[in-house]
């Protein structure tokens, strides 16, 4: 289930901590396990609390606790937007409805092609770029007026 | 986009270019030597924490609990594992601080948590990054390697005997885990549920031993209180309200961003700082310490220093230096429909008033946006947040019926347009020129 | 420290909580998430009370005791907190509790009565969650009516030893799920149907089959296992409905495992044998009463004086009440039989004569929370006795060390301190592995016969942990009495309590374990084994399926084939009884009479019959008794269960006497393992006696499943076998054919093949040799 790359990722992470603290790696070994299968699927929480030592029920609530994990599939590219207040004072909300109508989706859906799900996110922790996206939990855009989303999407290919 | 603008700066200092936050740029402005003094000296461990109480600092993470008296909590003597851990998990609405400290000055951080858990006997320190900044949780990953390497952190600190390991844990995308408890739960892999105290981490932490936890900008502070001294920090800011602060300036302004300033400089100062009023517009109301500070109504606003005396003045609180500035294209029942859902979205679902009163009240404040308010429903809203206030293991409960209550107080008129007109006061093409989405350029 | 609670003084010690404080006074605190036996969680806020100088009303369930504190259950503030929690609860709750199956006798109900309001104020959408499938055990149908307590959670974690259900996802649609579509397997589980406090976690067999005010409620005693849990039995219509646990700290706490819960199942089965039946021309043939026991009276007599009283012999089940051992031994004494005995699944006989008295748990149960280390000998632990085990799980959490010595690697779900897991053949020598190194430790001299024993590192760590600390206990568990040298290993942990001050005790394996001993059931002739192997003309078996019963099925079986009468006192009349049972008498189960368990730690506990027996069946001391008489032997003239009882033991023991694990005179002898291919044979929990057998919700559960042949790799390399192959198993000249199974717990040179079931009744000893070949 998990690659000899994903384990080694995962015991990297176990090593932070105490030796009889591996559950602390769950949630980096879940974020590893998703960026390996692109989404977080149930064979895969349970090969990573099997491999922590856990229950899985124990995974699975982390799993669904932390809203960066998407436990279906989603598209090659996931961008979520934030609609905050404070991104919402500078354009948030409208560069969700841009994005939507550009994409032809609703949030939570994902192109005909697979290419682009959309979802709405919460604070990102960077108000001061408003409005802030972030492409597949990793890469974060900032000031998002419609020139530099149009631009996003032409890069998500 | 760097730290905008200070006055007296410390944090900000030298913070251009790309390779600011490398450790041999952080050498060069004088970095690793407060360490690097406190090990050398083998300076008392009660002597780094009486330097730190003379300076008065306050947690910089929203509460204001003095850092030094913290500190102090932390039982020196226990002989088993101990531990610091810094709360960089950044998601109150309005707050990216941290942001900028960690992408700028990773090594302040670094250097504050090897010279606390000096302060207080720990050998293993965790910083927890908010998981949307997934680029800064690398980039302190890289920063404590290089730190590693030179011996700033590890075994046997500059050959002091006094060993020291931090290691970076991420986030992914909960809101509470900024509680500190929470925060600990979601370190030991579980969910982010906050803790009933007492016990306090002091005495019941990380994996159940001694844990001290501060923010950020605090263990930030840390070499710089060491290096200058106290007493002189505290000169730079307000008797009771230390040092400098970093405030994150966002919504209807210029020049949004992250500001320095020494506590108790007017707010007016501040938002000139940041450029002024977007499109020369006026000023409504300002929540000034992150979105479950009460929001204060513009003139008040105005008048208000930004100290922690003085926006409790104010009837707000300071927290986390989260100023949102909202203009008069505002609509205070929309704004607060958006602060309403966050936190019933980011309740953890643990305690029964917050699980179950977030949602209703989030339901009944949509509602009246959409047109859909009864009358009663302002007495029932204020009604619930009391019924949550103070019964809550944790304070987002409180921080969910805040701005209800504020918005109400304050803008009971508008919100009673609403229901009794079905729409907004505010006509929705101003609301939508207000943000500039279609009109801003970088 | 000294506590004021509504104006009522207590002093509690250090370290407790309000909650503990107004329980001591009498002060009742509304709550939910709250259970005295798990963590405080602290988040329904339904205890909220106010204390003099907080300015937040306080969880009195987790807020800790200062001195001088006083606090206010129910002033304005307390009520005005108390009462908002209960508007929260019920906001997205269903007002519907005419339908629910808790209504009655839900915690949420009642307090909402006291707390609710009348009108609702919520005028949204409630909440939808969705029902989850969680096994036959458990109904999880009603999930809306979860509030989220997470007291089901904590009972896995912290009780059963296992997290099976969690709370997934988070805000209001936080929800109790199982991990995506899993069933829940721990044998405690039912146990969080009673602490759900709503009709979220509801009994499924007992769904919608009665209300709570319809049931009338009795108390019981369990005759499962040697712990003697206390039953509330509920009844209507002169039919047992539901079980639950009776509070009893001292012997089972508050819990019961789900074979205590869900047995009852089978008192209301088909299989229920109503009337009396005799074999005729090669039939079973209902007759009455008076026609049976006449016809077993001449028979008996018949054989008597035909082929000597030596050819009957009587076996029972160790589950039988005490009064019916008694009277069955007395019965065969009187005929002149010394050949009857209740431990059926005993191979090694080599004590008997020999021990000091009778042997017992050498402790009380409430006496384990204090011990610092255990060493249990030859048990498949969790499953044997899964309230026993979760004492132990409690004293590993806190500091005791708890080690297990058998060959089952099973996860006991304890903290151990060190597992070692032998063959069969090996563990007489593992143990003397531990003693030797006690002595060593001790620098004592080494016992006669263990010189060649070389202690392991494991060994020696046991042995260590049973020489620190005040109090420390070596139990011998089933398959150890089992064990084809059991009084080796007795006479060795014995031995090794005798080197580290341990006490030393049996667990006992059923019901009546103890009492058997102390009714005399025993042999003076052949015993349980011996009476197979020479097979008699006439047996008389009591409550005991020698197929699925015995040590060594086959032969009980054959000898039961080959006999003249066959004479069976049981409440059951289906399965192999039919082909070789020439009376089946209809004695009732233990909801049906009255009588007696001795529990393993000697505790005598009698009960009451709950309902009128089934049909014409009759408790089994009065059939007992009438065949005495008609027998025409003396001193069956006992009116009553109790007066049976009382010429066992005492009126008014609690504690019988004569407990005694020593033993003497038994050398040790301790032999080298063959190299043959050994069976392991658990008896699984739901096969473990006739009432599980026969549990129709019990029979679905995963530990139900039909065994199968389970082997580590290496030997089923060396069987030139796979997984999932299906295998023949052969023992003497019965044979099985059941699927190979890779599984690394099973020690070298074993296959583990489960007993008391009917697709291995035809193999032999339980842990003889076994061929394995593929089939």
């Amino acid at each position: 289930m998990l690659t000899s790359e994903s384990l080694k990722r995962i015991d990297r992470e176990i090593a932070k901590y105490p030796v009889d603290q591996k559950q602390s790696a769950v949630m980096a070994a879940l974020a590893i396990a998703q960026e390996q299968q692109g989404w977080l699927s149930s064979e895969a929480i349970e090969a990573v609390a099997n491999y922590l030592g856990m229950a899985p029920v124990a995974a699975y609530e982390v799993a669904t606790f932390y809203n960066m994990y998407d436990l279906k599939p989603v598209g090659k590219y996931k961008v979520s937007v934030c609609t905050n207040l404070p991104c919402m004072l500078s354009g948030g909300v409208d560069a969700g409805e841009y994005l939507q109508k550009k994409l032809g989706i609703g949030y939570n859906e994902t192109t005909a092609d697979g290419l682009v799900t959309l979802k709405e996110s919460e604070c990102m922790g960077a108000c001061g770029d408003a409005p802030v996206m972030i492409v597949n939990n990793r890469r974060m855009c900032s000031w998002m007026n419609p020139e530099q989303i149009d631009k996003l999407l032409a890069e998500l290919k | 986009m760097a730290i905008l603008g200070a006055l007296n700066p410390m944090l900000s200092v030298g913070l251009d270019g790309d390779k600011a936050w490398r450790l041999a740029d952080y050498v060069k402005r004088g970095g690793y030597s407060a360490l690097r003094r406190v090990l050398e000296q083998k300076m008392p461990q009660g002597e780094v924490i009486n330097e730190v109480k003379k300076s008065v600092l306050r947690g910089r993470g929203g509460a204001g609990f003095p850092t030094g008296l913290k500190w102090s909590f932390m039982p020196r003597s226990f002989p088993g594992d101990k531990y610091v851990v810094c709360n960089s998990d950044e998601g109150e609405p309005g707050t990216f601080k941290d942001r900028d400290i960690l992408r700028y000055n990773p090594h302040s951080v670094i250097e504050g948590m090897a010279i606390a858990g000096y302060a207080m006997g720990a050998a293993r320190g965790y910083n927890y990054i908010h998981g949307e900044v997934w680029e800064l949780y690398e980039r302190f990953e890289e920063a404590l390697d290089e730190a590693r390497a030179a011996g700033f952190i590890g075994s046997d600190l500059l050959g002091s005997g006094f060993s020291f390991d931090l290691f970076a844990h991420h986030g992914y995308g909960a809101y509470i885990c900024g509680e500190e408890t929470a925060l600990l739960e979601s370190i030991e892999g579980k969910k982010g549920q906050p803790r009933f105290k007492p016990p306090f981490p002091a005495s019941f932490g990380l994996y159940g031993k001694p844990t001290t936890i501060n923010n950020t900008e605090t263990f930030a502070s840390i070499p710089y209180i060491m290096n200058m001294g106290g007493e002189a920090y505290l000169e730079a800011g307000k008797p009771n309200n230390g040092g400098t602060k970093l405030f994150s300036v966002s919504g209807h302004v210029n020049r949004p961003g992250n500001y320095e300033i020494p506590l108790g400089t007017p707010f007016a100062t501040l938002l000139e700082m940041a450029g002024g009023m977007r499109g020369g517009r006026k000023l409504k109301a300002c929540i000034p310490g992150g979105s479950s500070a009460p929001v204060v109504p513009a003139a008040t606003m105005m008048n208000a220093t930004m100290d922690y005396d003085g926006i409790s003045k104010a009837g707000s609180m300071l927290g986390s230096g989260a100023v949102i500035v909202m203009d008069e294209t505002t609509c205070m029942v929309k704004a607060l429909e958006r602060l309403s859902f966050f936190y019933y979205e980011e309740s953890c679902g643990q305690c029964t008033p917050c699980r179950e009163g977030t949602s209703w009240l989030y339901k009944v404040v949509h509602r009246i946006e959409n047109g859909q308010g009864r009358p009663g429903d302002l007495d029932l809203l204020e009604s619930v947040t009391t019924n949550i206030m103070g019964r809550t293991i944790c304070a987002l409960g409180d921080a969910a019926s805040m701005p209800v209550q504020s918005f109400i107080k304050h803008y009971r008129d508008e919100f009673a347009y609403h229901i009794e007109h079905k729409k907004c006061l505010v006509p929705v093409d101003v609301q939508r020129a207000g943000s500039g989405f279609f009109t801003a350029t970088v | 420290m000294e506590i004021e609670i509504d104006g009522k003084i207590a002093q509690v010690p250090d370290g407790s909580t309000i909650m503990d404080a107004a329980q001591q006074v009498g002060a009742y605190i509304p709550h939910f998430c709250y259970h005295k036996k798990l963590s405080i969680a602290a988040n329904c806020r339904m205890c909220l009370v106010q204390v003099e100088k907080a300015p937040k009303p306080l969880p009195a369930c987790a807020t800790p005791v200062t001195n001088g504190m006083k606090v206010f259950t129910h002033s304005e503030l307390a009520v005005k907190a108390q009462k908002g929690v209960m508007e929260f609860l019920l906001i997205n709750h269903p007002l519907d509790c005419p339908i629910c199956d808790q209504g009655g006798e839900c915690q949420l109900q009642d307090l909402a009565v006291g707390y609710g309001g009348s009108a609702s104020r919520f005028q949204e959408d409630k909440r939808v969650v969705f029902h989850k499938d969680v096994g036959p055990l458990i109904s999880m149908q009603e999930m809306a009516r979860c509030i989220h307590c997470t007291r089901c959670v904590r009972f896995g974690q912290e009780i059963a030893g296992v997290m099976e259900l969690g709370m997934a996802n988070r805000n209001m649609h936080s929800e109790i799920t199982t991990f995506v579509g899993r069933s829940v397997d721990s044998e405690l589980s039912g146990n969080m149907i009673d602490l759900c406090p709503v009709g979220a976690l509801t009994s499924r067999p007992f769904r919608y089959s009665a209300r709570s005010w319809e049931l009338s409620r009795r108390r019981s005693i369990s005759p499962h296992d040697s712990i003697g849990a206390n039953l509330t039995v509920q009844v209507k219509n002169n039919v047992v409905m539901r079980v639950l646990p009776r509070d009893n700290e001292d012997v089972n706490e508050c819990w019961i495992s789900d074979k205590e819960r869900f047995s009852y199942e089978a008192l209301n089965s088909p299989a229920r044998l109503g009337r009396p039946m005799i074999r005729v021309d090669g039939a079973l043939r209902e007759v009455d009463w008076n026609v049976a026991l006449d016809y077993v009276s001449h028979a008996l007599k018949d054989i008597v004086s035909n082929s000597g009283a030596a050819s009957l012999a009587a076996l029972a089940s160790p589950q039988s009440t005490l009064e019916e051992l008694y009277l069955l031994q007395k019965l065969m004494h009187g005929l002149g039989s010394g050949n009857v005995d209740f431990r059926p699944r005993r191979r090694d006989f080599s004590a008997d004569g020999k021990l000091g008295g009778v042997p017992w748990l050498g402790l009380q149960l409430s006496e384990i929370k204090n011990l610092d280390a255990v060493l249990v000998v030859g048990s498949f632990l969790r499953k044997d006795h899964p309230l026993f085990a979760q004492r132990l799980r409690q004293l590993a959490k806190k500091s005791g060390k708890v080690s297990l010595l058998s060959s089952s690697g099973d996860d006991s779900l304890i903290n151990l301190h060190a597992q070692l897991t032998v063959s069969p053949a090996d563990l007489p020598l593992a143990l003397a592995a531990v003693v030797k190194a006690a002595a060593q430790l001790k620098n004592e001299a080494v016992p006669a016969g263990l010189d060649s024993i070389d202690p392991c590192a494991t060994s020696q760590a046991i042995a260590r942990s049973l020489l620190d600390g005040e109090k420390r206990a070596v139990f011998l568990g089933n398959a150890a009495e089992q064990h084809p040298q059991a009084a080796q290993l007795h006479v060795l942990a014995v031995e090794l309590a005798r080197l580290t001050g341990a006490t030393c005790g049996f667990i006992g394996e059923a019901a009546n374990s103890v009492g058997g001993h102390l009714a005399k059931a025993l042999p003076t002739a052949l015993n349980a084994y011996e009476m197979f192997a020479q097979p008699r003309k006439a047996y008389i078996l009591l409550g005991v399926e020698p197929e699925l019963d015995c040590y060594d099925p086959q032969q009980a079986v054959a000898a039961l084939k080959g006999a003249a009468l066959v004479v069976m006192l049981t409440p059951f009349g289906d399965g192999a009884a039919q082909d070789y049972a020439d009376v089946l008498l209809p004695i009732t189960p233990f909801t049906e009479t009255s009588g007696s368990f001795v529990n393993t730690e000697g505790r005598i506990q009698s009960f009451t019959g709950v309902v009128r027996p089934l049909g014409d069946a009759r408790p089994g001391w009065k059939v007992l008794r009438v065949l005495g008489n008609l027998l025409a032997l003396a001193g069956f003239d006992q009116n009553s269960s109790e007066q049976v009882r009382d010429e066992i033991v005492p009126a008014g023991t609690t504690f019988v006497a004569g407990l005694d694990n020593r033993v003497s005179d038994v050398p040790l002898s301790l032999m080298v393992t063959a190299g043959e291919l050994q069976r392991i044979a658990d008896v699984p929990i739901y096969f473990a006696d006739p009432l599980a057998r026969r549990a129709s919700a019990l029979q679905k559960t995963r530990d139900a499943v039909a065994p199968t042949a389970r082997m580590n790799a290496a030997t089923l390399a060396r069987l030139a076998v796979t997984d999932g192959v299906p295998v023949r198993l052969r023992q003497g000249n019965g044979e099985a054919v059941l699927t190979a199974r890779a599984d690394e717990t099973v020690p070298a040179g074993c296959v583990r093949v489960a007993a008391a079931h009917v697709t291995t009744a035809a193999l032999g000893e339980m842990f003889g040799a076994i061929n394995v070949e593929r089939a």
